[in-house]
Protein backbone atom coordinates (compact mmCIF):
# COMPACT_ATOMS: atom_id res chain seq x y z
CA UNK A 1 0.00 0.00 0.00
CA UNK A 2 2.78 2.34 0.93
CA UNK A 3 4.48 1.21 -2.15
CA UNK A 4 1.40 2.16 -4.30
CA UNK A 5 1.21 5.37 -2.54
CA UNK A 6 4.73 6.67 -3.00
CA UNK A 7 4.43 5.43 -6.47
CA UNK A 8 1.41 7.58 -7.39
CA UNK A 9 2.94 10.51 -5.63
CA UNK A 10 5.85 10.15 -7.76
CA UNK A 11 3.73 9.90 -10.70
CA UNK A 12 1.28 13.04 -10.00
CA UNK A 13 4.52 15.10 -9.18
CA UNK A 14 6.29 14.15 -12.48
CA UNK A 15 3.63 15.08 -14.24
CA UNK A 16 3.05 18.51 -12.13
CA UNK A 17 7.15 19.42 -12.96
CA UNK A 18 6.50 18.69 -17.04
CA UNK A 19 3.40 20.68 -16.70
CA UNK A 20 5.44 23.62 -14.98
CA UNK A 21 8.54 22.72 -17.36
CA UNK A 22 5.83 23.52 -20.41
CA UNK A 23 4.51 26.40 -19.00
CA UNK A 24 7.58 28.58 -17.66
CA UNK A 25 10.65 26.61 -19.10
CA UNK A 26 10.35 26.06 -22.21
CA UNK A 27 10.59 28.94 -24.50
CA UNK A 28 8.23 30.56 -26.91
CA UNK A 29 7.56 28.79 -30.39
CA UNK A 30 8.79 31.20 -32.97
CA UNK A 31 5.33 30.94 -35.42
CA UNK A 32 2.67 29.36 -33.01
CA UNK A 33 3.37 31.22 -29.74
CA UNK A 34 2.36 30.35 -26.50
CA UNK A 35 -0.38 27.86 -28.15
CA UNK A 36 2.62 25.05 -29.29
CA UNK A 37 2.79 24.84 -25.30
CA UNK A 38 0.39 22.07 -25.19
CA UNK A 39 2.79 19.64 -27.77
CA UNK A 40 4.22 18.99 -24.67
CA UNK A 41 1.21 17.59 -23.37
CA UNK A 42 -0.60 16.21 -26.38
CA UNK A 43 2.60 14.27 -28.32
CA UNK A 44 3.99 12.93 -24.53
CA UNK A 45 0.38 11.74 -23.72
CA UNK A 46 0.19 10.26 -27.53
CA UNK A 47 3.52 8.17 -27.00
CA UNK A 48 2.54 6.79 -23.89
CA UNK A 49 -0.60 5.68 -25.39
CA UNK A 50 0.79 3.78 -27.99
CA UNK A 51 3.72 2.38 -25.40
CA UNK A 52 0.83 1.27 -23.87
CA UNK A 53 -0.85 -0.55 -26.62
CA UNK A 54 2.29 -2.30 -27.33
CA UNK A 55 2.31 -3.26 -24.01
CA UNK A 56 -1.27 -4.76 -24.47
CA UNK A 57 -0.18 -6.40 -27.93
CA UNK A 58 2.34 -8.25 -25.94
CA UNK A 59 0.21 -9.08 -23.37
CA UNK A 60 -2.24 -11.06 -25.45
CA UNK A 61 0.39 -12.99 -27.33
CA UNK A 62 1.79 -13.93 -23.94
CA UNK A 63 -1.47 -14.89 -23.09
CA UNK A 64 -1.98 -16.96 -26.04
CA UNK A 65 0.78 -18.73 -25.41
CA UNK A 66 1.23 -19.11 -21.97
CA UNK A 67 -2.53 -18.86 -20.62
CA UNK A 68 -2.19 -17.32 -17.35
CA UNK A 69 -4.92 -15.50 -16.63
CA UNK A 70 -2.55 -12.46 -15.26
CA UNK A 71 -1.95 -11.79 -18.94
CA UNK A 72 -5.60 -11.27 -19.76
CA UNK A 73 -5.66 -8.97 -16.69
CA UNK A 74 -2.80 -7.06 -17.95
CA UNK A 75 -4.30 -7.00 -21.51
CA UNK A 76 -7.71 -5.25 -20.39
CA UNK A 77 -5.94 -3.49 -18.20
CA UNK A 78 -3.47 -1.62 -21.01
CA UNK A 79 -6.49 -1.59 -23.68
CA UNK A 80 -8.23 1.06 -20.97
CA UNK A 81 -5.35 2.90 -19.44
CA UNK A 82 -4.45 3.51 -23.70
CA UNK A 83 -7.85 4.77 -24.64
CA UNK A 84 -7.94 7.28 -21.81
CA UNK A 85 -4.45 8.59 -23.07
CA UNK A 86 -5.50 7.96 -26.23
CA UNK A 87 -8.50 10.39 -25.82
CA UNK A 88 -6.99 13.18 -24.24
CA UNK A 89 -4.51 12.42 -27.19
CA UNK A 90 -8.13 13.53 -29.59
CA UNK A 91 -8.78 16.37 -27.13
CA UNK A 92 -6.01 17.99 -26.85
CA UNK A 93 -5.20 18.05 -30.64
CA UNK A 94 -8.55 19.90 -31.71
CA UNK A 95 -7.30 22.01 -28.68
CA UNK A 96 -4.48 23.09 -30.46
CA UNK A 97 -5.35 22.55 -34.13
CA UNK A 98 -8.21 25.01 -33.61
CA UNK A 99 -6.48 28.56 -33.06
CA UNK A 100 -3.20 27.31 -35.50
CA UNK A 101 -4.86 25.30 -38.36
CA UNK A 102 -8.58 27.69 -37.76
CA UNK A 103 -10.64 24.01 -38.09
CA UNK A 104 -11.14 21.71 -34.96
CA UNK A 105 -10.28 18.43 -36.93
CA UNK A 106 -8.62 17.53 -40.51
CA UNK A 107 -8.58 13.90 -41.80
CA UNK A 108 -5.13 13.85 -41.74
CA UNK A 109 -3.28 10.66 -42.19
CA UNK A 110 -1.84 10.93 -38.75
CA UNK A 111 -5.61 12.36 -36.86
CA UNK A 112 -7.50 9.58 -38.85
CA UNK A 113 -5.10 6.48 -37.75
CA UNK A 114 -4.94 7.50 -34.14
CA UNK A 115 -9.03 7.64 -34.55
CA UNK A 116 -9.20 4.34 -36.20
CA UNK A 117 -6.38 3.19 -33.64
CA UNK A 118 -9.30 4.43 -30.80
CA UNK A 119 -11.59 2.75 -32.14
CA UNK A 120 -10.21 -0.57 -32.52
CA UNK A 121 -9.25 -0.40 -28.71
CA UNK A 122 -12.67 0.59 -28.13
CA UNK A 123 -14.36 -2.46 -30.48
CA UNK A 124 -11.67 -4.45 -28.02
CA UNK A 125 -13.17 -3.37 -24.62
CA UNK A 126 -16.38 -3.60 -26.16
CA UNK A 127 -16.04 -7.51 -27.01
CA UNK A 128 -14.80 -8.31 -24.07
CA UNK A 129 -17.84 -6.72 -21.89
CA UNK A 130 -20.10 -9.42 -24.33
CA UNK A 131 -18.37 -12.90 -23.55
CA UNK A 132 -19.24 -14.06 -20.42
CA UNK A 133 -17.14 -17.20 -20.24
CA UNK A 134 -13.85 -15.90 -18.50
CA UNK A 135 -11.79 -18.33 -20.11
CA UNK A 136 -13.47 -17.58 -23.85
CA UNK A 137 -13.38 -13.97 -23.20
CA UNK A 138 -9.48 -13.75 -22.42
CA UNK A 139 -8.46 -16.00 -25.43
CA UNK A 140 -10.56 -14.05 -28.12
CA UNK A 141 -10.20 -10.58 -26.78
CA UNK A 142 -6.48 -12.04 -27.03
CA UNK A 143 -6.65 -12.68 -30.77
CA UNK A 144 -8.45 -9.77 -31.62
CA UNK A 145 -5.90 -7.34 -29.73
CA UNK A 146 -3.29 -8.88 -31.54
CA UNK A 147 -5.16 -8.67 -35.03
CA UNK A 148 -6.52 -4.92 -33.95
CA UNK A 149 -2.24 -4.10 -33.46
CA UNK A 150 -0.68 -5.76 -36.62
CA UNK A 151 -3.63 -4.05 -38.45
CA UNK A 152 -2.39 -0.33 -37.21
CA UNK A 153 0.74 0.26 -39.44
CA UNK A 154 -1.44 -1.16 -42.51
CA UNK A 155 -3.69 2.07 -41.60
CA UNK A 156 -1.69 4.11 -41.01
CA UNK A 157 -0.17 3.47 -44.26
CA UNK A 158 -2.92 3.29 -46.34
CA UNK A 159 -4.20 6.59 -44.84
CA UNK A 160 -0.47 8.18 -45.23
CA UNK A 161 -0.65 8.36 -49.20
CA UNK A 162 -3.40 11.58 -48.78
CA UNK A 163 -2.02 14.60 -48.44
CA UNK A 164 -0.88 15.32 -44.81
CA UNK A 165 -1.98 18.25 -42.85
CA UNK A 166 -0.02 17.58 -39.36
CA UNK A 167 3.44 18.96 -38.69
CA UNK A 168 6.30 16.53 -39.84
CA UNK A 169 7.75 14.87 -37.56
CA UNK A 170 10.38 17.01 -35.23
CA UNK A 171 11.38 14.10 -33.53
CA UNK A 172 13.60 11.37 -35.64
CA UNK A 173 12.04 13.14 -38.77
CA UNK A 174 15.24 13.63 -40.85
CA UNK A 175 17.04 16.40 -41.66
CA UNK A 176 15.81 19.97 -41.01
CA UNK A 177 13.47 19.11 -38.51
CA UNK A 178 15.06 19.23 -34.39
CA UNK A 179 13.38 20.72 -31.53
CA UNK A 180 15.41 23.71 -29.53
CA UNK A 181 18.02 21.96 -26.99
CA UNK A 182 15.38 23.33 -24.05
CA UNK A 183 12.04 22.54 -25.55
CA UNK A 184 13.76 19.06 -26.19
CA UNK A 185 14.33 18.27 -22.54
CA UNK A 186 11.41 19.32 -21.78
CA UNK A 187 9.37 17.47 -23.93
CA UNK A 188 11.72 14.51 -23.06
CA UNK A 189 10.99 15.00 -19.57
CA UNK A 190 7.16 15.34 -20.38
CA UNK A 191 7.40 11.73 -22.28
CA UNK A 192 8.78 10.27 -19.22
CA UNK A 193 6.27 11.67 -16.52
CA UNK A 194 3.53 10.35 -19.19
CA UNK A 195 5.00 7.48 -19.24
CA UNK A 196 5.28 7.13 -15.12
CA UNK A 197 1.55 8.21 -14.90
CA UNK A 198 0.61 5.57 -17.40
CA UNK A 199 2.64 2.70 -15.51
CA UNK A 200 0.72 3.89 -12.49
CA UNK A 201 -2.56 3.84 -13.49
CA UNK A 202 -1.42 0.67 -15.27
CA UNK A 203 -0.65 -0.96 -12.05
CA UNK A 204 -3.97 0.48 -9.96
CA UNK A 205 -6.03 -0.72 -12.89
CA UNK A 206 -4.34 -4.18 -12.69
CA UNK A 207 -4.67 -4.18 -8.99
CA UNK A 208 -8.51 -4.06 -9.19
CA UNK A 209 -8.23 -6.57 -11.95
CA UNK A 210 -7.35 -8.82 -9.74
CA UNK A 211 -9.50 -8.19 -6.63
CA UNK A 212 -12.10 -8.39 -8.88
CA UNK A 213 -11.17 -12.44 -9.80
CA UNK A 214 -10.43 -12.69 -6.06
CA UNK A 215 -14.24 -11.72 -5.51
CA UNK A 216 -15.62 -13.80 -8.29
CA UNK A 217 -13.58 -16.86 -7.15
CA UNK A 218 -14.96 -16.29 -3.59
CA UNK A 219 -18.49 -15.56 -4.78
CA UNK A 220 -18.53 -18.98 -6.92
CA UNK A 221 -17.12 -20.64 -3.83
CA UNK A 222 -19.59 -19.02 -1.15
CA UNK A 223 -22.37 -20.06 -3.91
CA UNK A 224 -21.01 -23.95 -3.61
CA UNK A 225 -21.54 -24.18 0.03
CA UNK B 1 -5.34 -36.11 -45.74
CA UNK B 2 -3.09 -32.38 -46.77
CA UNK B 3 -4.20 -29.23 -45.79
CA UNK B 4 -5.37 -28.47 -49.38
CA UNK B 5 -7.36 -31.53 -50.20
CA UNK B 6 -9.07 -30.59 -46.85
CA UNK B 7 -9.75 -27.02 -47.33
CA UNK B 8 -10.77 -28.39 -51.04
CA UNK B 9 -13.28 -30.56 -49.34
CA UNK B 10 -14.78 -27.84 -47.25
CA UNK B 11 -14.79 -25.57 -50.03
CA UNK B 12 -16.69 -28.00 -51.33
CA UNK B 13 -19.44 -28.40 -48.93
CA UNK B 14 -19.48 -24.63 -48.05
CA UNK B 15 -20.41 -24.39 -52.02
CA UNK B 16 -22.79 -26.87 -52.43
CA UNK B 17 -24.73 -25.34 -49.02
CA UNK B 18 -25.10 -22.38 -50.50
CA UNK B 19 -26.19 -22.67 -54.29
CA UNK B 20 -28.22 -25.27 -52.99
CA UNK B 21 -30.49 -22.38 -51.43
CA UNK B 22 -29.00 -19.40 -52.71
CA UNK B 23 -29.92 -17.30 -49.66
CA UNK B 24 -27.40 -15.76 -48.84
CA UNK B 25 -26.28 -14.14 -52.27
CA UNK B 26 -29.69 -13.29 -53.15
CA UNK B 27 -30.41 -11.24 -49.96
CA UNK B 28 -26.78 -9.79 -49.76
CA UNK B 29 -27.36 -8.60 -53.85
CA UNK B 30 -30.84 -7.28 -52.59
CA UNK B 31 -29.10 -5.70 -49.76
CA UNK B 32 -26.07 -3.83 -52.05
CA UNK B 33 -28.47 -2.79 -54.49
CA UNK B 34 -30.41 -1.54 -51.74
CA UNK B 35 -27.76 0.45 -50.08
CA UNK B 36 -26.53 1.79 -53.58
CA UNK B 37 -30.01 3.89 -54.41
CA UNK B 38 -30.37 4.66 -50.68
CA UNK B 39 -26.69 6.36 -51.42
CA UNK B 40 -27.84 8.28 -54.46
CA UNK B 41 -30.47 10.06 -52.48
CA UNK B 42 -27.49 11.51 -50.39
CA UNK B 43 -26.20 13.36 -53.70
CA UNK B 44 -26.88 14.56 -56.69
CA UNK B 45 -25.82 11.73 -58.97
CA UNK B 46 -24.77 13.35 -62.05
CA UNK B 47 -21.70 12.28 -63.93
CA UNK B 48 -18.47 14.14 -62.54
CA UNK B 49 -19.69 13.54 -59.03
CA UNK B 50 -20.78 10.11 -59.07
CA UNK B 51 -16.52 9.45 -60.50
CA UNK B 52 -15.36 10.76 -57.72
CA UNK B 53 -17.61 9.76 -54.76
CA UNK B 54 -19.31 6.60 -56.69
CA UNK B 55 -16.13 4.24 -56.22
CA UNK B 56 -16.28 4.82 -52.80
CA UNK B 57 -19.75 4.33 -52.17
CA UNK B 58 -19.88 1.28 -54.15
CA UNK B 59 -16.91 -0.34 -51.75
CA UNK B 60 -18.89 1.16 -48.49
CA UNK B 61 -21.75 -1.17 -49.47
CA UNK B 62 -19.68 -4.07 -50.17
CA UNK B 63 -18.30 -3.62 -46.60
CA UNK B 64 -21.72 -3.56 -45.34
CA UNK B 65 -22.61 -6.43 -47.08
CA UNK B 66 -19.93 -8.03 -46.21
CA UNK B 67 -20.06 -7.52 -42.40
CA UNK B 68 -23.50 -8.97 -42.82
CA UNK B 69 -22.89 -11.82 -45.10
CA UNK B 70 -20.30 -13.05 -43.04
CA UNK B 71 -22.28 -14.15 -39.72
CA UNK B 72 -23.67 -17.43 -40.96
CA UNK B 73 -20.35 -18.98 -42.38
CA UNK B 74 -19.46 -20.06 -38.18
CA UNK B 75 -23.43 -19.26 -36.92
CA UNK B 76 -24.44 -21.86 -39.13
CA UNK B 77 -22.12 -24.47 -38.22
CA UNK B 78 -22.90 -23.52 -34.70
CA UNK B 79 -26.40 -23.61 -34.76
CA UNK B 80 -26.26 -26.71 -36.58
CA UNK B 81 -23.77 -28.57 -33.95
CA UNK B 82 -21.20 -28.89 -36.88
CA UNK B 83 -18.37 -27.33 -35.87
CA UNK B 84 -16.40 -30.23 -33.92
CA UNK B 85 -17.31 -32.89 -36.09
CA UNK B 86 -15.47 -30.23 -38.91
CA UNK B 87 -12.54 -30.23 -36.78
CA UNK B 88 -12.16 -33.46 -36.14
CA UNK B 89 -12.76 -34.02 -39.82
CA UNK B 90 -9.74 -31.80 -41.01
CA UNK B 91 -6.20 -32.19 -40.05
CA UNK B 92 -5.39 -28.87 -39.75
CA UNK B 93 -7.94 -25.67 -38.13
CA UNK B 94 -6.45 -23.48 -40.91
CA UNK B 95 -7.83 -25.97 -43.70
CA UNK B 96 -11.01 -24.54 -41.98
CA UNK B 97 -10.64 -21.29 -42.71
CA UNK B 98 -8.93 -21.63 -45.62
CA UNK B 99 -12.29 -23.32 -47.01
CA UNK B 100 -14.54 -20.61 -45.22
CA UNK B 101 -12.49 -17.96 -47.08
CA UNK B 102 -12.26 -18.98 -50.18
CA UNK B 103 -16.10 -19.77 -50.06
CA UNK B 104 -16.58 -16.18 -48.50
CA UNK B 105 -14.58 -14.93 -51.62
CA UNK B 106 -15.80 -16.72 -54.34
CA UNK B 107 -19.64 -15.20 -52.94
CA UNK B 108 -18.33 -11.49 -52.46
CA UNK B 109 -16.66 -11.89 -55.82
CA UNK B 110 -20.08 -12.66 -57.39
CA UNK B 111 -22.13 -10.05 -55.35
CA UNK B 112 -19.60 -7.66 -57.08
CA UNK B 113 -19.85 -8.38 -60.39
CA UNK B 114 -23.46 -8.85 -60.39
CA UNK B 115 -23.35 -5.30 -58.90
CA UNK B 116 -20.95 -3.78 -61.19
CA UNK B 117 -22.95 -3.68 -64.26
CA UNK B 118 -26.13 -2.09 -62.23
CA UNK B 119 -23.77 0.48 -60.50
CA UNK B 120 -22.29 1.64 -63.58
CA UNK B 121 -26.04 1.94 -65.61
CA UNK B 122 -27.24 3.31 -62.60
CA UNK B 123 -24.44 6.24 -61.68
CA UNK B 124 -23.28 6.27 -65.51
CA UNK B 125 -19.77 5.17 -65.18
CA UNK B 126 -17.71 3.31 -67.76
CA UNK B 127 -15.53 0.59 -66.73
CA UNK B 128 -15.61 -1.81 -69.64
CA UNK B 129 -11.98 -0.55 -70.98
CA UNK B 130 -10.81 -1.25 -67.49
CA UNK B 131 -12.12 -4.61 -66.45
CA UNK B 132 -9.27 -6.40 -66.16
CA UNK B 133 -7.89 -3.85 -63.16
CA UNK B 134 -10.85 -3.96 -61.73
CA UNK B 135 -11.22 -7.42 -61.37
CA UNK B 136 -7.93 -7.90 -60.21
CA UNK B 137 -8.94 -5.33 -57.33
CA UNK B 138 -12.29 -6.85 -56.25
CA UNK B 139 -10.98 -10.06 -56.05
CA UNK B 140 -7.47 -8.95 -54.04
CA UNK B 141 -10.13 -6.79 -51.83
CA UNK B 142 -12.57 -8.93 -51.39
CA UNK B 143 -9.76 -11.75 -50.48
CA UNK B 144 -8.96 -9.79 -47.42
CA UNK B 145 -12.25 -8.26 -46.72
CA UNK B 146 -13.16 -12.55 -46.46
CA UNK B 147 -9.98 -13.60 -44.58
CA UNK B 148 -10.15 -10.44 -42.28
CA UNK B 149 -13.68 -11.14 -41.79
CA UNK B 150 -13.74 -14.86 -41.20
CA UNK B 151 -11.46 -14.74 -38.60
CA UNK B 152 -13.46 -12.22 -36.74
CA UNK B 153 -17.20 -14.04 -37.34
CA UNK B 154 -15.13 -16.91 -35.40
CA UNK B 155 -14.94 -14.62 -32.84
CA UNK B 156 -18.28 -12.70 -32.76
CA UNK B 157 -20.44 -15.75 -32.88
CA UNK B 158 -18.90 -16.97 -29.42
CA UNK B 159 -19.82 -13.53 -28.22
CA UNK B 160 -23.88 -11.94 -27.37
CA UNK B 161 -25.24 -9.43 -29.85
CA UNK B 162 -23.31 -11.37 -32.48
CA UNK B 163 -25.35 -9.36 -35.43
CA UNK B 164 -24.37 -5.88 -34.36
CA UNK B 165 -20.73 -6.82 -33.22
CA UNK B 166 -19.97 -8.29 -36.46
CA UNK B 167 -19.64 -4.88 -38.27
CA UNK B 168 -18.45 -2.82 -35.11
CA UNK B 169 -15.04 -5.46 -35.10
CA UNK B 170 -14.92 -5.66 -38.36
CA UNK B 171 -15.15 -2.42 -40.27
CA UNK B 172 -12.13 -0.80 -38.10
CA UNK B 173 -9.79 -2.80 -39.41
CA UNK B 174 -11.02 -2.94 -42.74
CA UNK B 175 -10.24 0.83 -42.55
CA UNK B 176 -7.49 -0.09 -45.21
CA UNK B 177 -9.05 -2.42 -47.59
CA UNK B 178 -11.68 0.93 -48.06
CA UNK B 179 -9.33 2.88 -48.55
CA UNK B 180 -6.68 1.38 -50.72
CA UNK B 181 -9.27 -0.45 -53.06
CA UNK B 182 -11.49 2.90 -53.47
CA UNK B 183 -7.98 4.75 -54.74
CA UNK B 184 -7.62 1.96 -57.18
CA UNK B 185 -11.53 1.64 -58.51
CA UNK B 186 -11.57 5.85 -58.64
CA UNK B 187 -8.36 5.48 -60.68
CA UNK B 188 -9.75 2.96 -63.11
CA UNK B 189 -12.90 4.87 -63.74
CA UNK B 190 -11.87 8.33 -64.25
CA UNK B 191 -12.40 9.88 -67.41
CA UNK B 192 -8.55 8.97 -68.13
CA UNK B 193 -8.36 5.69 -66.29
CA UNK B 194 -4.81 4.83 -64.70
CA UNK B 195 -3.68 1.88 -62.63
CA UNK B 196 -2.90 2.84 -58.58
CA UNK B 197 -0.48 -0.45 -58.36
CA UNK B 198 0.40 1.16 -54.87
CA UNK B 199 -3.17 0.49 -53.98
CA UNK B 200 -3.06 -2.86 -55.35
CA UNK B 201 0.10 -3.63 -53.27
CA UNK B 202 -1.22 -2.45 -50.23
CA UNK B 203 -4.47 -4.65 -50.44
CA UNK B 204 -1.86 -7.22 -51.02
CA UNK B 205 -0.10 -6.63 -47.78
CA UNK B 206 -3.18 -6.73 -46.25
CA UNK B 207 -4.38 -10.15 -47.61
CA UNK B 208 -0.87 -11.76 -46.61
CA UNK B 209 -0.84 -10.16 -42.91
CA UNK B 210 -3.84 -11.63 -42.20
CA UNK B 211 -3.78 -14.62 -43.84
CA UNK B 212 -0.48 -15.37 -41.95
CA UNK B 213 -2.19 -13.84 -39.03
CA UNK B 214 -5.44 -16.68 -39.34
CA UNK B 215 -2.51 -19.75 -40.23
CA UNK B 216 -0.33 -18.56 -36.98
CA UNK B 217 -3.35 -18.32 -34.54
CA UNK B 218 -6.66 -19.63 -36.51
CA UNK B 219 -6.57 -23.07 -34.24
CA UNK B 220 -7.22 -21.11 -31.00
CA UNK B 221 -10.44 -19.31 -32.42
CA UNK B 222 -11.91 -22.62 -32.81
CA UNK B 223 -10.86 -23.85 -29.11
CA UNK B 224 -13.76 -25.09 -26.99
Amino acid sequence: MVKRLIFGAIAILLVSLGAYAALYVAPDERTMGVIQRIFYFHAATAWAGETTFFVCFLANLLYIWKRQPKYDWLGVTCAEVGVACITVVLITGPIWAHPVWGIWWTWDARLTSTFVLWLLYISYLLLRTLIEEADRRAVLSALFGIFAFIDVPIVFGAIRWWRTQHPAPVIMGGPGSGLDPTMRRVFFFNVLAMHVLAAFLIVERYLLEETKHDVQTLQREAEAR
Amino acid sequence: MGLLSNAAAILGKEVRTEFRSRELLSTTIVFVLIVVVLFSFTFGPTSNESRRFGPGLLWLAFLFAASLMLQPCFLREQVNDTLSALRLAASDPFAIFLAKIGANTVFLLLTELIMLPVFAILFNVHYQSQLPGLLLTFFLGSLGVATAGTALAAISTQAKMRELLLPVLLLPVLAPILIASTEVTVGLMSPEPFMEWKGIGFILVFDVVFLTALWLFGEYLLEE
